[in-house]
């Protein structure tokens, strides 16, 4: 009880007996404690140690941001088709990122060799891949049934046809060794993803299983995979995949890379999607059975889509993951965004001293927004189970 | 929806296909070295009502799990109308299609709403009809009262609507015989009663029940017989007149006077 209503109250309550007639009215709080400075004080200046913080954040600010901003948007080259477009000049002596460097070779960052006429069929990929994203990423979209199927079958095998190309359709046959650029990079993320998650799902469910058998060879499956490092995988994939079929089978080598990341990918999906299990009640399990609901029906109706709901930060996080360590594969040989940039910068057309700083500009800017937004599509899906969780 | 009484099926509990709904036979049961049930007969016939009581521990719950599978026993027979429960997985769904339970936390499927938790069995286990199902289940929600809850989710109910809910998703798939776990038990006190009004209607339409509670006017109104058990053994069994005026066993008194204040 407040203050004010204790005052009053007190000559009430000299009486034997109590009884309120009218609700007190509610009072706003004491000043200090909103608006601007009262935000300020409470949340930057509020001890000794927050106070030397925020000096300390914003001086790294005043430090870094106009650098940035000065290399990146006041001194950058917009314009030009050589590299002398990109070289200082009496009347501009510093030079910035070189933008029209960028620009020139976009085509070669998100095609890479992919023939210049077949390349609207990469673009149809990339629309039929973000359609996909979206249904599956929205929450409420219509029919999502139908989206998890169209995301996990009907747009791998369209994909699939559309970029290698059929003859029978009237597609030209595109050999992936002339795949390249934001191409691969999304094709090793996706695919990586597609078969990483029901994957880890199976070996999650292995790893839970009564069976001892399954549950060994999941095990062992997860934690050899999880031991060793992603490259290690890839050459193994690379090395040793051709190894288990007939002597004459030599695997395609993007194939070769896409199953060491899906199967590493798999390890780590699986260790999250086991969490989730673990946080499903045994009443959950009981009451499905208690119903005559077998295992699979109780898996895949009650226990699953809870677990997997209450995973989706952990599963985008180890997408986030995984997308970054696609750039890996080049040590297989195969030409992702990130080794475009590296043939690019040192083609004489455009090779000068600041042109390897664009590049990787380019390179942290573009993961910056990709991942940048996974993590803040976790965070509003976290906040929407919270939501729901506290009606 | 209309109150619908023709047309659907499952208005009345299914028959029993012999006189006898659950028999135990000598169970024994052992959670590692600690033994649990020991050698346990009861039969329970047709229509009748048996309450289990006993203090914590005793193993009521246990006896009751072991009907439906929930829990393994070890030795001794358990048949469920004229079904032997063994280790066949075919048998147990069966016998489970056949027997509903109810759970003391209610144990309903939050991402399901509530017509949703009612017709998912009968869907997927009966293979009926959505429509159908859930007309049905529009029914049963009539029947405990709270058919204007159904496009909610669990989560969005009292403690005693939950426990309604989990009562009319058991009756949807139409069993023989129902089970009940402490279904008061975690209720707020003023719920109590809407759950337990619930289970005596059941009982008026001739349901086979058995009822672990601790609820003893629910069990002196609504019993047959009651079942007494005390460190994994049935201590005594009577009528419930006879029972709680007359206690035959020294246990029992002292139950009773501890829970009868």
């Amino acid at each position: 009880m407040s203050d004010i209503a204790t005052t009053t109250d007190a000559k009430l309550m000299e009486g034997p007996a109590f009884v309120r007639g009218q609700p007190l009215a509610p009072l706003p709080p004491p000043l200090a404690e909103a608006g601007a400075i009262g935000w300020m004080r409470k949340n930057l200046f509020s001890s000794t140690l927050n106070v030397v913080l925020t000096i300390v954040c914003a001086a790294l600010i005043v430090w870094l941001v106009p650098p940035l901003v000065k290399y990146l948007l006041i001194d950058a080259v917009w314009e030009g088709s050589i590299r002398a477009d990109c070289l200082p000049r009496p009347d501009r002596p510093e030079i910035g990122a070189c933008w029209a460097f960028v620009i020139d070779r976009i085509n070669f960052f998100t095609y890479g060799f992919y023939p210049i006429e077949e390349r609207w069929r990469v673009n149809v990929f990339f629309v039929l891949l973000a359609a996909g994203v979206v249904w599956m990423a929205w929450l409420d979209a219509p029919r999502r049934d139908l989206g998890v199927i169209y995301f996990f079958v009907v747009m791998p095998v369209v994909s699939l046809i559309l970029l290698l190309g059929w003859p029978l359709v009237g597609l030209a046959k595109v050999p992936t060794t002339s795949w390249g650029g934001v191409l691969v990079t999304v094709v090793v993320s996706a695919v990586g993803i597609v078969f990483s998650l029901p994957i880890g799902i199976v070996l999650a469910l292995g790893r839970r299983s009564q069976m001892p058998a399954v549950r060994l060879f999941s095990v062992i499956f997860i934690e050899f995979v999880r031991g060793v490092p992603l490259i290690t995988v890839l050459f193994m994939a690379s090395v040793m995949l051709p190894l288990f079929g007939p002597e004459t089978w030599s695997p395609d080598k993007l194939l070769r890379a896409l199953v060491g990341v899906s199967l590493f990918a798999a390890a780590y999906m699986a260790e999250v999607v086991r969490a989730g299990l673990q946080a499903i009640p045994k009443g959950q399990y009981e009451a499905a059975m208690a119903v005559g609901l077998g295992y699979w029906k109780t898996m895949g109706l009650i226990v699953l889509p809870q677990a997997l709901k209450i995973t989706i930060p952990n599963i985008v996080n180890t997408t986030i993951g995984l997308f970054k360590d696609t750039t890996l594969v080049f040590i297989v040989g195969i030409f992702d965004f990130l080794m475009t940039i590296e043939a690019a910068r040192v083609d004489p057309n455009w090779a000068t001293p600041g042109i390897s700083t664009t590049g990787y500009a380019f390179a942290a800017i573009f993961y910056l927004i990709f991942c940048y937004g996974m993590s803040r599509y976790a965070r509003f899906v976290e906040a929407r189970l919270a939501a729901g969780d506290r009606r | 929806m209309e109150q619908q009484t023709t047309g659907i099926p499952g208005l009345k509990p299914a028959p029993l296909k012999t006189g006898v709904a659950v028999d135990l036979i000598g169970v024994h049961k052992w959670y590692g070295d600690f033994h649990v049930l020991r050698d346990i007969n009861l039969r329970v016939t047709k229509s009748e009502r048996i309450v289990i009581c006993g203090p914590s521990g005793s193993g009521k719950s246990t006896m009751i799990r072991c009907i439906n599978r929930l829990e393994e026993h070890q030795q001794g027979r358990i048949v469920v109308d004229g079904m032997e429960l063994a280790n066949d997985l075919k048998k147990i769904d069966e016998v489970r299609r056949d027997v509903g339970m109810v759970f003391q936390h209610f144990n309903l499927f939050p991402h399901l709403t509530v017509l949703e938790n009612l017709t998912l069995a009968p869907i997927w286990v009966r293979k009926q009809l959505k429509k159908q199902a859930e007309e049905i289940a529009m029914h049963y929600l009539q029947r405990v009262k709270i058919p204007e809850q159904a496009a909610k989710f669990p989560g969005q109910l009292s403690g005693g609507q939950q426990q309604r809910v989990a009562i009319a998703r058991a009756l949807c798939m139409n069993p023989k015989i129902m089970l009940f776990d402490e279904p008061t038990s975690a209720l707020d006190p003023e719920m109590v009663k809407e759950v337990l009004d619930t289970m005596v209607r059941l009982a008026e339409d001739g349901m086979t029940m058995l009822v672990v509670t601790h609820e003893m006017g629910f069990a002196r109104q609504v019993a047959n017989r009651i079942v007494f058990m005390d460190e994994g053994q049935i201590v005594e069994v009577n009528e419930p007149k006879a029972f709680f005026d007359n206690p035959q066993h020294e246990r029992t008194k002292l139950f009773l006077s501890q829970i009868l204040h």
